[in-house]
């Protein structure tokens, strides 16, 4: 039975030192107050909770976490998260990555750790910019995007993570932006029900080098128009005047307006997260300002068969079936012979 | 002619022909039916870098060489007394391998025009090899297996693919080998899927003997008689299946788990084969999605109390560098197997080298010291395997062992162990006793730190990549820097507590040492016996442990005028020994041609020398 935590219990004697107003300090707040409800609900032990992070100013959060925390290396937090579920997947496993970390130099566990569906709840920072090294372009970063390795602008198009994950099959893909701590805490508890690999992108701000980069979407006078928190069974409605909605057209996505053009409710499409609806919510998730409001909450969230599950099945399969139970045995299994 | 049996010390029969002519398979039945008739025997198979080469060339030839002796036998033998050659690829590949006195066996139907053409030859094959003064014998393998099975109903693919039994056939005729071991084989191995082939590979089996016995080109037989003063129960083991099963021993021994997070690569791939096999026991193994997430997968595994390893090759080893930095700085357990094969980078994977040591040992950023194993024999990568990980559980430390493609794939008879002769293994485990968990404070004797997994209630911790404190608190402090340096590397080298003292093979002073490490061991052995015979006077140590070195080693050092080093590197550990004891005088005997010494190399290096 598990003990009941409050915030205080998540947080760890650790200085916090992001820079004043980093978008980092709000998704830490949301994990340190999503994970008593976590654990309560779900009967786990704080001792069973693990954070594990690669490189970059996000991943400093398992030192601002009482739990057991893992700081790894660039780009293979989640190789080493997956080595944590596997050896013992009673344990609650959070990944914390940027776009650098998990898109660039941990692009390849990022995808097979999707491919394999391991039980793994993944906080993907993304402030589209390397911000420890000082403000070079990353993986989603915009094209153009003027930075000190790129005077001239990018020439190379960013990653949507949302699209990447739904690209591979993910099973979970959730979206929230730092100012937003309700939706992120709701995405942090639905990833925790989930089974499987579980990513939520944050549209996080960098104060220093990329400041305001999400603001075209999150900003407090336009987020109502130009963001869309999707729930299960709700109408996929927005806008200020709560007006707006996404409706099919054809096989595409189209913003309309109810009681314009003999548009009425019943057009608005209705979110269904669990619906093995891929192609639809592939269309949600590569959703773009300004054609768009960007879709943020839970897009997808479907239940497959876990890595660590086929493993710890396996295991006991061939223990049930084995006649070798012992070193000494194996020793002497198969061909041997005695000389007298 | 007078038909005689001559009884010989030992035997070194090399069987080569095209991949896809099952040669590894015929010279593993000949070792073991020679094993399980009582002889030593060391063994090495030779196969290229391609799984099919263009067939009837002499990049697709595929040879196993076997050493059979009625005492110990140390190598698997620098030239050989008997080379089969299935076509003339084959033979053109090997003929360099032959002595003087060799018998050459060869199958005439694969020596055609178009054959002869394949390997390159213009005229009689032996002449342009200048091996015609060696007993050839020519015989129509491939006919007469042919005959042999006619009335089988098999197909002539089928038919074709028993050839090599015919060829086996044959050679246990030669060498007086007993049949019943191969007809067990074919039994155990067709029984359930092709009963069908059982009767057939049997007939032609028999076939190839009495072939054999008709012929008048063989006049004389050979025995070897059997080495009777080991008694027990034997098996034969690769070094890559004895490392497998080292760690599985290891795992039980110490009541933990056991993790493998992997990548294929030649040639240490077997490991990972044999570990998936045995999830009853205890084994959790992931094929990765590279050489990193293997060792990162493994380290995590590690965090969380299993034990862990994984098992590469040089470019494996290149690639798991930082990861393995970050083993040194979280002071974590784990075992990193290397297979050594011939580099640099692609190098010549299935060719054998002992190239990575310096990588080994210096191959990371910063202060990055650790413990660096080494195994001298198929067999004894089990010891190596289950020592390595003893010290990483007990010590709180990364151990990159050391293992060679010459042994990776080879294999000798072993005399199975019982698991109650292993010592204990001690996980430094620990529980809350109400206090804050400080990862980095350190037993007194040992500097080891104790270990939490995740789940252990009451010690959260974390643990990275970051400098810390004892606490396990960050910090770019430069004493608490400097002191932490100096504490991981004190910490490794205490491990030289729980290493045994080096056992001089011969007088403990005189004019020349033999120093060695690794998979030369047999070489260097019998190149000391060799020169022993010859009057000589040569004492020899070898090296299992490299890093920490055992604490006699400046002491047997010092009772010598000369140290050759023997290696197959350009003088990694010579170099090694150098910043240790500069004040020795260090001779080097190095070869780097991806092939194992030959004896001789040895002998006249130090023959040079005295």
């Amino acid at each position: 039975m598990a003990t009941k935590y409050t915030v205080k219990d998540f947080k760890s004697d650790q200085e916090v030192r992001w820079c004043p107003g980093c978008g980092d300090y709000s998704v830490l707040t949301a994990l340190q107050r999503t994970l008593p409800k976590v654990c309560e609900e779900q009967g786990i032990d704080k001792e069973k909770v693990v954070v594990v992070s690669g490189i970059g100013c996000s991943s400093r959060l398992p030192y601002y976490m009482n739990t057991y925390g893992f700081h790894s290396i660039h780009g293979r937090a989640m190789a080493v998260a997956t080595g944590i579920k596997v050896a013992n997947p009673e344990l609650s496993v959070w990944q914390v990555s940027g776009d650098g970390d998990a898109l660039a130099i941990g692009g390849n566990h990022f995808i097979h750790a999707i491919r394999r569906n391991i039980d793994i709840n993944l906080l993907l920072f993304n402030n589209r910019i390397y911000g420890m090294t000082k403000g070079q372009y990353s993986p989603t970063s915009k094209f153009g995007a003027v930075t000190v390795t790129s005077p001239y602008g990018t020439v190379e198009n960013p990653f949507n993570p949302g699209t990447l994950v739904l690209g591979s099959k993910g099973t979970f893909f959730a979206r929230s932006v730092d100012t937003e701590l309700a939706v992120s805490e709701e995405i942090m508890l639905a990833a925790s029900r989930h089974r499987g690999m579980a990513v939520m992108e944050f549209l996080t701000n960098c104060v220093i080098f990329n400041h305001g980069t999400h603001w075209e979407i999150s900003g407090r006078e336009v987020k109502a128009d130009r963001t869309l928190v999707l729930r299960d069974g709700e109408k996929m409605i927005f806008g200020k005047d709560r007006n707006k909605g996404i409706a099919l057209d054809g096989w595409k996505l189209k913003v309309v307006t109810i009681g314009e053009n003999g548009v009425t409710e019943d057009d608005i499409l209705t979110h269904d997260s669990h619906a093995d609806n891929l192609g639809l919510q592939m269309m949600l998730a590569d959703m773009k300002y300004p054609d768009f409001p960007v879709a943020l909450g839970v897009i997808r969230d479907v239940s497959e068969a876990t890595y660590e599950d086929g493993v710890r099945t396996q295991v006991e399969e061939v223990k049930a079936k084995a006649r070798v139970h012992t070193v000494d045995e194996l020793l002497h299994s198969g061909s041997t012979w005695e000389l007298k | 002619m007078q038909h005689k049996v001559i009884d010989v010390k030992d035997v070194v029969i090399r069987f080569a022909g095209d991949s896809g002519d099952g040669m590894q398979l015929t010279g593993t039945l000949f070792a073991n039916t020679s094993a399980v008739y009582g002889n030593s025997l060391s063994t090495f198979p030779d196969y290229p870098a391609e799984i099919r080469a263009p067939k009837g060339t002499v990049a697709g030839v595929s040879g196993f060489q076997v050493h059979v002796g009625s005492q110990k036998v140390n190598t698997p033998g620098d030239y050989c007394d008997m080379l089969v050659a299935m076509n003339p690829a084959a033979l053109k590949a090997n003929a360099k391998w032959l002595k003087r006195t060799a018998m050459v066996l060869v199958n005439e139907d694969a020596f055609d025009d178009a054959g002869l053409q394949k390997a390159g030859f213009s005229g009689n094959p032996f002449e342009e090899l200048r091996i015609e003064d060696r007993n050839i014998i020519v015989a129509p393998i491939t006919k007469l297996t042919e005959d042999s099975l006619k009335d089988s109903g098999l197909d002539l693919p089928s038919i074709h693919r028993c050839k090599n039994m015919f060829t086996l056939g044959m050679a246990c005729y030669i060498y007086n080998r007993p049949l019943d071991y191969i007809y067990d084989y074919l039994e155990s191995r067709f029984r359930k899927r092709h009963p069908e082939m059982i009767e057939p590979n049997r007939k032609v089996l028999n076939d190839g003997f009495n072939y054999a016995a008709n012929i008048q080109a063989i006049a004389n037989t050979y025995t070897i008689e059997p080495d009777l003063r080991e008694r027990g129960i034997f098996r034969n083991i690769t070094g890559n299946q004895a490392i497998a099963w080292g760690f599985i021993a290891a795992s039980e021994k110490s009541g933990l788990p056991l993790f493998c997070g992997s990548y294929p690569i030649t040639p240490a791939t077997a490991i990972l084969e044999e570990l998936s096999l045995h999830k009853n026991l205890n084994v959790k193994t992931m094929q990765t999605e590279d050489e990193i997430a293997g060792i990162c997968c493994a380290i995590g595994a590690s965090f969380a109390g299993n034990l862990a390893v994984t098992t590469t090759s040089g470019p494996g080893l290149s690639l798991k560098s930082e990861a393995l930095g970050l083993a040194v700085m979280t002071e974590l357990p784990l075992v990193v197997v290397d297979v050594q094969r011939a580099g640099p980078c692609t190098g010549m994977p299935t060719k054998t080298e002992q190239t990575d040591l310096n990588e080994a040992l210096y191959g990371r950023n910063g202060e990055s010291p650790l413990v660096v194993l080494s195994a001298h024999s198929p067999a004894h990568c089990f010891d190596a395997a289950f020592t390595a990980a003893k010290i990483a559980l007990e010590h709180m430390t990364p151990v990159v062992l050391l293992s060679e493609g010459f042994l990776g794939n080879g294999s000798e008879p072993w005399k199975i162990p019982s698991m109650s002769d292993y010592p204990a293994i001690k996980p430094r485990l620990v529980t809350s006793d109400g206090s804050k968990f400080h990862p980095f404070e350190r037993d007194p004797e040992t500097l080891a730190r104790n270990w939490a997994p995740v789940g252990t209630p009451g010690m959260e911790h974390r643990v990275g990549g970051l400098e810390k404190t004892h606490a396990g608190v960050l910090s770019t402090q430069p004493e608490n820097h400097e002191m932490m340096v100096r504490e991981r590397a004190e910490k490794v080298a205490r491990v030289v507590a729980d290493i045994p003292d080096l056992q001089i093979d011969g007088p403990e002073t005189g004019e020349i040492l033999l120093v060695g490490w690794g998979g030369t061991f047999g070489h260097i052995l019998a190149a000391a016996d060799t020169l022993r015979a010859e009057g000589k006077t040569v004492s020899r140590i070898h090296f299992d442990y490299i890093c920490p070195l055992p604490k006699n080693t400046e002491k047997v050092f010092s009772g010598f005028r000369k140290i050759l080093v023997c290696e197959l590197n350009s003088g990694h550990f010579a170099g090694y020994l150098r910043t240790r004891f500069p004040q020795f005088n260090y001779l080097q005997c190095n070869k780097i041609q991806g092939q194992a010494f030959l004896v001789r190399d040895i002998v006249d290096a130090v023959n040079n020398i005295l």
